[in-house]
Parts: structure tokens; sequence; C-alpha cells
């Protein structure tokens, strides 16, 4: 196990490192002087090279790449070149609204693809299981933006029940945070909700084909007893491994949902930076989601490793 | 054939047949304004009603239909051009340095979800269509090469994979003469999906101002346009929203009844 985690761990870092270079290159190559952007088209050259200076532009493209990444591993982003705020501070009140929104949409897809998985897998074939597995077709089919609005339109317009869009912030409590969240929530975890309930039920009916629950029928639990004690823990795997991915597109969703909520989180914060050229604000934001992703896929597979001994030998 | 396959075919060709009718006839010029006509519904004359600057809605959805088409079909080509020679590649250099080197690079590229591509080359050449196209493609890649590799490493495990060695065929010989036929299925079957996945993705990043410019009529920008009118003119909302949600069904429903219909084996595992 040692072995296996170290392996992975060399290739997290590896990972990790060439993501950084290809995205330092790729806002590299971005056209336009951030300074001569900051201060418009008048400057003069003495106050235009003072900060240049001052941004460190005007050392080599190999010397900012290290003072980018060395301050990334001491959690220092750089100066925002339109806010001169810390590039820091603002993901981190950003990811406020980012990370909870991510969390609560991971928490109701799995809420609702479990029952529907199982329920479908146990009545394989008949109507209920047509039924879930039709409502996922439709699931996987409508886009998550598209949704929302209709949400917005059903449940804030007409009904009221809950705001059109805004987040107070966490000040005004958790109650009134997490009702600011939650038709966000909704319309991101539905299509990640269907392909989840999918997984699930294949990968039950995989396991349950498998000679144990034969096994475990001849000794005589029931059909219903058998899923439940042998079954659902050995189908977990491959859903685990669909969860680890769906918190990276909940992540990347979000910068949509976002848009159509008017919340002020990553992805707000990331067309405000595209639109005012704050390349380096691009830059840490998608450092940062790039990380969460490899990071959250290094965890899921250390879990599996833990949880099933013959995936250890894999690479 | 199944059920499955024949609905989702003709879906999927229904929306394919508005686009090339488009090229030649639409109802009403789709960027002709007409402010007195705006915001009606549904009705004799404008059979999908008009948005907010009295455009036809029928027209601009024909015409968005080519837009979705374009970008996810030139999107899938960039993923079956370049990921299925990686896959044969490297399934044909099983474990060696270039396998492990193809395979590291697409995990590395499936940490950039496609919208964070987008964002990404967005920033640095700007919005529109083409970008669009690119960044998706991009996504595309390792989704073909990884399934390529895998189809193929089984592939060469067969004994008519020996004798064509043995008769002195190269490796990447092999590969295209009896590795790609082999898992030709396979391939369709997940450009079906990549292709529906193409359409949502560009509606997406349309509908964030990454993808098609105006005037270039777009599902994804329907509904922007539709966002801040959606309290007093729904259907502006709803129909670019069943537009795309039954083209990619009818692409999804495609692709399974194309699985069963391809791999008969499957069938009779699943029922």
């Amino acid at each position: 196990m040692l072995r296996y985690v170290l392996k992975r761990l060399v290739s997290l870092v590896v990972s990790l490192a060439v993501a950084s270079v290809v995205i330092f290159a790729i806002i590299e190559i971005a056209p336009g002087d951030p300074a001569s952007f900051m201060l418009g088209m008048n400057a003069q050259p003495e106050t235009l090279e003072a900060l240049r200076e001052e941004l460190g532009l005007n050392q080599g493209k190999l010397a900012r790449y290290l003072t980018w990444v060395s301050g990334l591993l001491q959690g220092d982003f750089g100066i925002s070149y339109t806010y001169r705020t810390p590039v820091g501070e603002m993901i981190a009140a950003r990811l406020w609204v980012s990370l909870p929104l991510a969390l609560y949409a991971l928490t109701l897809s799995t809420l609702i693809a479990f029952p529907a998985g199982i329920f479908a897998a146990s009545r394989r074939g008949e109507a209920g299981d047509l039924g879930v597995m039709g409502a996922t077709q439709l699931g996987v089919a409508i886009p998550n933006f598209w949704f929302a609005m209709m949400l917005v339109l059903i449940f804030a317009i007409n009904l009221r029940w809950f705001s059109a869009g805004g987040f107070g912030g966490w000040d005004a409590g958790f109650f009134a945070g997490m009702r600011a969240l939650t038709l966000p929530a909704i319309a991101l975890a539905l299509p990640q909700a269907a392909i989840l309930a999918r997984v699930m039920r294949s990968s039950l009916l995989d396991v349950l084909g498998e000679d144990f629950i034969r096994t475990a029928r001849a000794k005589g639990l029931s059909a219903r007893q058998a899923l439940w004690r042998h079954g659902l823990r050995n189908a977990l795997i491959p859903v685990l491994t669909i969860i680890g991915l769906q918190f990276s597109f909940l992540l990347a969703g979000a910068i949509i949902i976002e848009q159509v909520f008017y919340l002020p989180g990553l992805g707000r914060l990331i067309f405000q930076s595209i639109s005012a050229r704050d390349l380096i604000v691009v830059e840490s934001v998608v450092m940062l989601l790039v990380f969460s992703v490899i990071v959250v896929n290094f965890v899921v597979d250390l879990t599996y490793a833990a949880v099933d001994p013959r995936l250890r030998t894999r690479t | 054939m199944n059920r499955s396959l024949i609905l989702g075919a003709s879906l999927s060709l229904f929306f394919v047949g508005m686009a090339f009718v488009s090229f030649f006839w639409t109802p009403f010029d789709h960027a002709a304004l007409d402010i007195a006509g705006k915001l009606q519904t549904p009705n004799g004359n404008h059979l999908l009603g008009t948005d907010h600057f009295g455009r036809d809605m029928l027209s601009m959805i024909m015409v968005g239909a080519r837009t979705s088409i374009a970008v996810a079909l030139v999107a899938v080509g960039i993923g079956m051009g370049v990921g299925i020679p990686l896959g044969l590649w490297a399934a044909a250099r099983r474990g060696s340095l270039l396998d492990e080197t193809i395979m590291r690079a697409n995990d590395l590229i499936f940490a950039f979800p496609a919208l964070v591509i987008a964002i990404l080359i967005t920033a640095v050449f700007g919005a529109g269509a083409r970008n669009a196209i690119i960044a998706i493609g991009i996504f595309n890649i390792p989704v073909f090469a990884r399934i390529t590799r895998g189809a193929a490493l089984s592939i060469w495990q067969r004994e008519f994979i020996l004798a064509a060695r043995v008769a002195g065929k190269s490796a990447a010989r092999i590969s295209a003469e009896h590795i790609l036929p082999n898992v030709a299925n396979l391939l369709i079957v997940q450009g079906t999906i990549q292709f529906s996945l193409g359409i949502l993705a560009e509606a997406g990043l349309s509908y964030v101002g990454l993808g098609a410019q105006p005037p270039t009529p777009s599902w994804g920008r329907m509904l922007a346009d539709a966002q801040t009118l959606v309290a007093i003119a729904p259907h502006m909302a709803l129909i670019p929203g069943f537009a795309i949600i039954l083209t990619v069904l009818g692409l999804n429903l495609m692709g399974d009844g194309l699985r069963d219909h391809l791999d008969p084996r499957l069938r009779v595992a699943r029922s």
C-alpha cells in the first residue's frame, strides 16, 4: 500500500507541475501588456516602466514562472492587475460561495441517485426500472442552466418560495445562505444525479450477477437481503469514481450556474477578470480548479485502493 | 432494429434536416427585426413566436441548429482525428514509455474540464465559435484515445493478429487494417455520445458569451437573451431549451440503440 501511495503521489506532483506550466504558457501568449492596460493609452513611459518593474513583468519568463509557482505554494497568488488587492483574498471570498454550492449539489445528487439507482436495479426490466431509466435519459439531456431558468420561473417568479438570484452572504445566517443556494444546487445536481443513478444501477446489476450473490441466496437470504448486505457495498467502487469525477464537473458547472443566479462565486470572478483582462486572476482561478480536480481524483484513487486491495497492483 | 435506435435517429435526423433546409429556406429572415411585432407567443404567422426584437423564433431555431451541429461535428472530428491514432499507437506499443506518456497526457487533459479549457482559450484569443470548437475538440481527444486504446489492447491479444504479425505486417499496418475495423463500432457509439455532449457544451459556452458571437444565431445565445425576459415571455426560454433537449435526447437514444444493434452480445447481457 505504501508503495502504491508513493507512486500515486509522484504522479500527482508531476501532473500538477505540468498543469501549471501549461496554464502559465497559455496565459503568457496572450496579447497585450497588463501594465499598459492598467494605465490606459496616455500613460507616461516612465510610469509604465515603473509599474512593469513593480509587477515583475521585466523579469524573464522562467523567473516569472518560478515566482508564480513559489507564490502559489506559499498561498500567495499575486496582486490583481485591476483591483490591486491580493488575488488570494479575492479567491477565498468567492470560494465561500462556490465550494458550499458544489458540496450542496453533490449531496443532493447522491441523495437522489442512490435510491433511484437501487430501486431501478432491484426491479430490473419492470415498469419502475423503465420509468427511472427514462427519467435519467431526460436528465442527462437537459442543460443545467436551462433547468435553472425554469426553476427561477416556477419557484422564484410564480411561487415566490425562493429569491431569483443573488447571495446575501453567510453573515445573514446559515439557513438564509443555504436558501439562496438551494435553486442553484438543484439545477446543478439534476443532470449529475441522472448520470449517477445510471452508474449505480448498472454497477449493482453487475454485482448481482456474481457468484457470491448466488451463494448468499443459496444460504437463504431473500433477494432484497442479498442486495443490501452484499450487493450494495461491492457496487460502490465505480459509483465512487463517478462521484469524484462529478465534483470537478460541479465546480466547473457552477461557473455557468452562477451566471444564471448572479452568485458572487468563482465563476463570476473569472468572467469579470476576463473582460478586465486581469489575467493573473484567470491564471490563478484556473490553476485552482485544475488543482482541485487532480487532488480529488488522487483521493478517489487512494480510497479505492484502501477499499479494494486488488486495485493496488494496477496502475 | 430497435425502438431506441429508430426514435433517436428520427429525432436527430429531424434537427439535421432542419439545419439543412435553413440553408435554402426559413419562414422569415432570421435576422430581420420587427420591433412592433416583438414578444409574440406562438401563433399562425410565427409558429414559434417572436423574440424581444421581433425576430421569428422558428427561423432562429433552424439557423441555430446549424451552429450547434457544426460546432459539435467539428469538435468530434478533432477528438476522433487526434484521439484514435494516439490510442492505436499507444496500444501497439503497450507498456512502453510512449504508451505511458500518451496516457498521462490524457489524464492531464481530463483535469481541465471543457469549460475551463474554453475559458483559458477565450481569455487569450477572444470569444467565438471557432474557439469553442477548439475547446470542446481538445476535451474530446482523451475520450477517444482512451477508449480506442482500451478496445485495441484486447484485439491485439487475438489469434488473427498473431497471424498478421507472422505474415510480417508492421504494427502500423495491423492497427489500420485489423485493429481499427474491429473497434469501429465502439467508436461510432462514443462518437454519438460526444456529439450530444458537444451540443450541450456549445449551448453552455454560447450562453455565457464564450461561444458563437452575434449575429450568428445559436440556441445557447437565444437562452441568454431569454434570461431577463423569462417572466414576461417564457416561450423565449422554453423553445430553444426544448430544441436542445430533443436533439441531445435523440442523439443519446441513437447511441444506445446503435450499441445494442452493433453488438448483440450486450443486448443479451443487459436483458
